[in-house]
């Protein structure tokens, strides 16, 4: 491999490494030809990090997909445009070509790093195929090679980890295994698909470190593509940003971020989360209480499955939450904070004591407790997972009305339904409508009136704004706050996004492995954090630092 | 907050209606349309089907109607004793040529197209039994058992075995006729109560898991290792044969093909967000299965549905064709079979049965392909 000369940002152009002109991409089905990607151009140099920022369905992920041809012909097709890669088009290049290419002098790394790595396959195995394959090594060379490997790319004991499987690994070190799959050829150019989406943010923090190193070790181009403006930030020299298929604005990360021309870009670089809750009321009444809340799962084992020992998800938590409040629970994957609010919503069992509005309901049944949830509600991640597809929108708003206000007759169900459609920003026209008909903002929408129907007095929101686009974010935070303000609404905020919960939460409870790190008022938290872990996890979320290692990876 | 609520609420209520069916389903209809085979199929087989229910007007030993001194009767509906047309005998057999005078001395009367049901013995065949299809057959020996030999009135094509008698000098077409009726309902009940129980069980191991589905999945295993048609004979040789005891005999083996694919169905479901949603709005553990769940589940369970009945109708007939299936006499396609294995001379029995069978099967398949096609995900959301 030719070594290319490290090359800051800014300098004058040389030959560009990959050259994108005028691409287009169609996707055809029964008929309908709709265009994802319309006529974009962009050049990556050596050694340079482009960064292509877009919301979900603007063409970024299409865009990267055609460089290497792994778009699904022929219900997809081109008809305009050609990439160049070291002079050569690779939309006219032929298969073999192309698999001389792929996976060779461009790799690609994947937002979903359990999904990329086959679960029936070791890690060894794995990143040993590509070695055999490519280089024609085998043996004891495929060995030392992976181990190497390995070890640049930050996995802690290789020896230990070349016989694991991928869920033996968490999400983090699988996301490494496949950066080091992706390194193994020392590529010229790597496509990096979201890489950090579906990480932690103290674990994106080291990815993006990794990535940084190596591709100064190397000196290879990357093509990054992001939806977080904060990652650009840090981490691009030159940035495209999408929208509907176009890019409307290239240029150097400082010139974009200090000074965007496009309308789309400042609309992007405003919708960050912002506000401030509305301030505690300590004369309110306390809605939910949690006294030494526990939830134990025990691990059996032997012949007779006595309990030897039990995985603490939630490890003696407190907690008092007053009406108009936000409790917001941060915390790494895997701490235990949706464990925690199932448990206060009663959805899995647990022991310690649980109040809601004054009533013990930690020992109620699932029957006893049917006469709460009208006044406790909970919001889930996922709007795409948490509404059933098979069901109209107004069917959907109006299953709890059905439980608990049974007196209503159809037409006053229906009443409510609009009513709490049009309170989360809704056309009530739509209640007809299928939820694959709306786009995932407004799916969350239709997920919170579902909870705002039956009047709660407490919330529980698991994540609500992490499956979203960062402008959809700021709007469904917007739309809490005003709920919370209109209806004196508790909220039990779980989100390992520092951002959101800044903008919605009085007070916050750092949890890590069950356990509650540091808890205090929010202002307090976030200005002046007591614990080195809450540190970390600031320093990860808000400037994208790895600081502190020690105190996080885990 | 209500009162304002209502008010918003009827000014932005949309004139539009429900839609009766779900946008899903319409792709899908769609989708079961565009599969012409299995589109021509289903309609060919949904005619047979209702037209065998209708078996006793096309195929019948008494007349549709008949007027008999200013009386109109209705022999296919009702049984008149014999005394009504100045015979004793209990029932009547309007094939006899005293009734057959009797009535068109006074009145007249309006047969099916084939005169025969499918126990009615032709007493009138040219030579022994099997006899051929009357097409088959010299013109002048067609009707040669007849008093006025091919002058007799009742020389008519109605009266004439268009497929041949079997054995027993039974009309083959009435019999083809009321055997494919028998034999579509049986695999209709049979698989219709074999989704039922198959889908509760399903449901309900793969809702609750745990304990539950272990052991009913160790019951299950056990259970469908038995060896199925040596119980079925021994059953049959202890219970006397009937319709209803061979569909609960058969039933109690066929429901378990359901379970599997449902209770996978249901634990992946059951993880959904949107169960646990429902699960925190109140929503109880029967009403999540039947309303959130079963949908889900239904998909695999219509793609299995043709499949199981046709194969639910090829039990039905190898059973008879052993002789351990519906009592004897009874019209069915397995008897047929086995006559025909019987009577190489006579080869239309076997042609018909193979012919029956044959042909209902493939449209089954025809339809379950398309039905299955029509459900296929990748096609109905892609």
């Amino acid at each position: 491999m030719p070594s290319i000369p490290e090359r800051r940002s800014g300098e004058p152009m040389t030959e560009p490494l990959l050259s994108v002109r005028d691409l287009s991409v169609a996707f055809h089905q029964g008929g309908d030809t709709s265009i994802a990607v319309d006529k974009v151009s962009f050049d990556i140099h050596p050694g340079e990090v482009m960064a292509l920022v877009g919301e979900s369905g603007s063409g970024k992920s299409v865009t990267a997909n055609s460089i290497l041809k792994l778009l699904p012909y022929p219900s997809a097709s081109h008809p305009s445009g050609e990439i160049l890669f070291d002079g050569k088009d690779m939309l006219k290049a032929s298969e073999p070509e192309l698999r001389r290419v792929r996976g060779n002098d461009v790799t690609m790394i994947f937002q979903e790093p359990m999904t990329s790595l086959n679960p029936l396959h070791s890690i060894e195995k794995q990143i040993g195929e590509i070695l055999e394959l490519h280089h024609g090594i085998n043996g004891q060379a495929v060995r030392i090679r992976t181990l190497e490997l390995l070890n640049q790319v930050g996995i802690r004991e290789p020896e230990k980890r070349l016989k694991a499987y991928p869920h033996e690994l968490s999400g983090g070190q699988r996301q490494r295994v496949m950066i080091a799959m992706a390194l193994a050829n020392r590529p010229k150019l790597l496509i990096a698909d979201e890489p950090t989406t579906a990480l932690d943010v103290t674990v994106q923090a080291q990815i993006l470190d990794l990535l940084r190193g190596l591709k100064g070790e190397h000196g290879m181009s990357m093509l990054f593509i992001t939806h977080d403006l904060g990652i650009v930030r840090k981490f691009a020299d030159r940035v495209c940003v999408m929208t509907k298929g176009k890019i409307v604005e290239t240029g150097t990360v400082e010139e974009v971020f200090t000074n965007p021309q496009h309308a789309y870009t400042r609309h992007l670089l405003a919708s960050e989360p912002r506000g401030e809750p509305p301030p505690a009321d300590p004369s309110k009444p306390v809605v939910m209480e949690g006294k030494d809340i526990r939830v134990w799962f025990p691990i059996k084992a032997g012949f007779l499955r006595k309990v030897v020992d039990h995985v603490k998800a939630v490890d003696g938590v407190d907690l008092e939450l007053r009406a108009g409040e936000t409790l917001g629970v941060v915390g790494e994957s895997g701490s235990g904070k949706t464990t925690l609010g199932l448990a206060l919503a009663r959805l899995i069992s647990s022991t310690g004591r649980i109040a809601f509005v004054g009533t013990d309901i930690d020992k109620f049944s699932f029957k006893e407790m049917r006469p709460f949830r009208d006044r406790l509600q909970v919001v889930f991640q996922d709007p795409y997972g948490s509404l059933s597809p098979r069901m109209s929108v107004g069917d959907i708003v109006a299953e709890g009305l059905k439980v608990h206000e049974r007196s209503l007759s159809a037409d006053g169900r229906d009443e409510r339904v609009a009513w709490a459609l049009s309170e989360v920003g809704l056309d009530p026209a739509t209640r007809w409508r299928y939820p694959h008909e709306f786009s995932g903002g407004q799916r969350q929408r239709i997920a919170i009136a579902r909870a705002m129907v039956l009047k709660p007095r407490f919330v529980m929101l698991d994540e609500p704004t992490s499956a979203l686009d960062m402008t959809v974010q700021a709007q469904v935070v917007d739309l809490l706050r005003d709920l919370q303000k209109k209806h004196d609404l508790a909220y039990l905020f779980i989100s390992h996004d520092l951002k959101v919960v800044k903008a919605l939460a009085n007070h916050v409870i750092v949890m890590r492995l069950g356990r509650v790190v540091e808890e205090g008022p929010a202002d307090q938290i976030f200005q002046a954090p007591r614990e080195d872990y809450t540190r970390a996890l600031m320093a990860a979320a808000f400037n994208l630092e790895a600081v502190e290692i020690e105190a996080i990876s885990q | 907050m209500e009162a304002t609520a209502a008010k918003t609420s009827v000014q932005t209520a949309p004139p539009q209606k429900r839609p009766w069916i779900s946008p899903t389903n319409r792709r899908r209809l769609a989708n079961f349309r565009a599969n012409k085979r299995g589109y021509w199929s289903f309609w060919l087989f949904m005619i047979l089907f209702v037209l065998s229910l209708f078996a006793e007007f096309i195929a019948n030993d008494r007349p549709i109607v008949a007027s008999y001194k200013g009386e109109i009767l209705y022999p296919v509906l009702v049984d008149y004793p014999e005394e009504k047309f100045g015979g004793f005998l209990a029932t009547t057999d309007y094939r006899s040529d005293y009734i057959q005078q009797e009535i068109q001395a006074n009145g007249w009367m309006v047969w099916p197209p084939i005169r025969y049901s499918y126990q009615t013995v032709n007493s009138n065949i040219p030579h022994s039994a099997p006899t051929e299809p009357f097409w088959l057959m010299e013109k002048a020996d067609r009707c040669a058992a007849y008093p006025q030999k091919d002058q007799d009135p009742n020389c008519t094509l109605g009266n004439l075995n268009w497929l041949g008698t079997d054995d027993q000098a039974r009309d083959v077409t009435a019999r083809m006729i009321y055997g494919f009726r028998i034999s579509v309902l049986f695999g209709l009940v049979l698989t219709i109560c074999s989704a039922v129980i198959g889908v509760t069980a399903g449901a309900v191991q793969g809702y609750f898991g745990g304990w539950t589905d272990l052991l009913m999945q160790r019951f299950i295993e056990i259970w469908s290792s038995m060896p199925v048609l040596y119980i079925l004979l021994i059953i049959a040789s202890i219970l006397p044969p009937g319709f209803f005891i061979l569909l609960g005999i058969l039933l109690l083996f066929s429901w378990v093909g359901f379970v599997g694919v449902v209770r996978a169905e249901f634990l992946r479901a059951r993880n959904f967000e949107y169960v646990r949603a429902a699960r925190a709005l109140g929503v109880g553990n029967w009403t999540i299965m039947s309303r959130h769940l079963l949908p889900n589940a239904m998909v695999a369970t219509l793609t299995f549905l043709p499949f199981i009945l046709s194969g639910s109708i090829a039990t039905l007939t190898s059973l008879d064709f052993l002789g351990f299936g519906l009592p004897a006499g009874s019209p069915s396609l397995g008897e047929m079979i086995s006559q025909g294995k019987n009577n190489l001379q006579a080869p239309w029995l076997g042609f018909t049965a193979f012919f029956t069978m044959s042909i209902m099967l493939s449209l089954l398949i025809f339809i379950g392909e398309a039905v299955r096609d029509a459900f296929d995900p990748r096609k109905t959301f892609g």
